[in-house]
């Protein structure tokens, strides 16, 4: 019979490796794939991945079965994820602060092309993966981890809040704001969308 | 139900978390609400645009890199927590030992203030150690005035006169 994953951490915590190393192979790919949605860059999401591990090997010593696995996995993960997307954000801001204004720039300010022609940019290099890509990057963070574990990790609202330390309430006002501001960004993919059908769930 | 509320709830409608209840609403609205009912199938079409994303595979020498680190783990952990121990040990032993030397030491015996018998033979000690280099020079000791009233006696023992320490204090 299969162990489940808490059993599997308690193996570990007792000192076998290879419950542990089980544990890597398993969540490996799911965990590089949501760090790699929330910072857009697989070496920088493989490097975060590498750091959950070695955190998870740490705390193994303290681990207490109090919550289901995979919400105690995503939630240092999203912690590490937004570490590094605030810290990037930040090396971001001082590097435009630090580099040497241009002169050009400043008699041009810049102008932002209409909606439209945005999409149609988008559209026209026939990259909708790409212009997906950036809506969801475009979200605030916490919104984007928010919509990253319901929809690719089908966590329910209550995992999901755990992970992102909110109620179910703010959780749900959350996600609602998040796929708001992905349909009204995706509305040039999204407009032929079929009629709801009564009862009918997401797509999976 | 109104409009807005449909839309609040239309993420759980269509992901099937809500109660039969609300499922009933939200459907009796959707089939009277052009609108909302767009909005449904735009948000069904956000997720289907989502399942358009690639995942990507973790690069080969992923497993090997982590298990590097892990493997490394131990040593570091050992060490951390060995290297405040020996400064805990000895900070714990120097403690005991001051407490130990501080416990003992004479002018805690209860009567520090009042110099008992242990001070006075210290003091008269003191006083015989002091004297004692002049004691010891035969020529200052013979012609010391107080000693000669004393050569009757002292010519019984003339090579070595030891007069006691009390005696030429007195």
């Amino acid at each position: 019979m299969a162990r489940s994953d808490v059993q599997l951490m308690l193996d570990a915590k007792a000192g076998d490796t290879a419950s542990f190393d089980f544990l890597l192979v398993k969540y490996r790919s799911p965990l590089v794939n949501f760090l790699f949605r929330m910072v857009r860059d697989q070496a920088t999401a493989e490097d975060l991945a590498q750091e959950v591990f070695l955190r998870v090997y740490r705390a193994r010593k303290q681990y207490t079965p109090s919550a289901k696995f995979t919400t105690w996995l995503f939630r240092i993960a999203t912690n590490v994820a937004l570490n590094s997307v605030r810290d990037n954000r930040h090396q971001k801001m001082q590097v435009s602060l630090d580099a040497p204004a241009s002169g050009e720039e400043e008699a041009a300010p810049r102008e932002l092309p209409a909606r439209e022609m945005r999409i149609d940019e988008h559209l026209l290099e026939r990259d909708r993966v790409a212009f997906i890509q950036r809506a969801v990057a475009s979200l605030p963070e916490k919104q984007r981890a928010a919509v990253l574990l319901h929809k690719y990790e089908e966590m329910d609202y209550a995992e999901i809040a755990k992970v992102l330390d909110c109620t179910e309430g703010a959780l749900k006002s959350l996600l609602f704001r998040a796929y708001e501001s992905l349909r009204v960004q995706l509305a040039p993919l999204v407009s032929q969308a079929a009629q709801p059908r009564a009862g009918e769930g997401r797509p999976s | 139900m109104k409009c807005e509320d449909v839309s609040k709830g239309l993420i759980a409608y269509l992901d099937r978390r809500t109660d039969s209840a609300e499922r009933h609403e939200i459907e009796e609205h959707l089939a009277h609400c052009a609108d909302c009912r767009a909005r449904a199938g735009e948000f069904r079409g956000v997720w289907s645009a989502m399942d358009e994303l690639p995942a990507v595979e973790p690069s080969f020498g992923f497993d090997a890199r982590v298990r590097q680190r892990i493997a490394a783990e131990p040593q570091r952990a050992w060490f951390r927590w060995l290297v405040p121990q020996p400064r805990l040990a000895f900070a714990a032993a120097l403690l005991v030992v001051l407490a130990v030397w501080v416990a003992q030491r004479p002018g805690n015996s209860g009567n520090a203030g009042i110099p008992g018998p242990t001070a006075a033979a210290t003091e008269q000690d003191f006083n015989a150690i002091k004297d004692l280099g002049v004691l010891e020079n035969y020529d200052v000791v013979t012609k010391m005035d107080a000693l000669s009233e004393l050569v009757p006696t002292a010519a019984q023992q003339p090579e070595k006169p030891q007069p006691s320490p009390s005696e030429s204090n007195d």
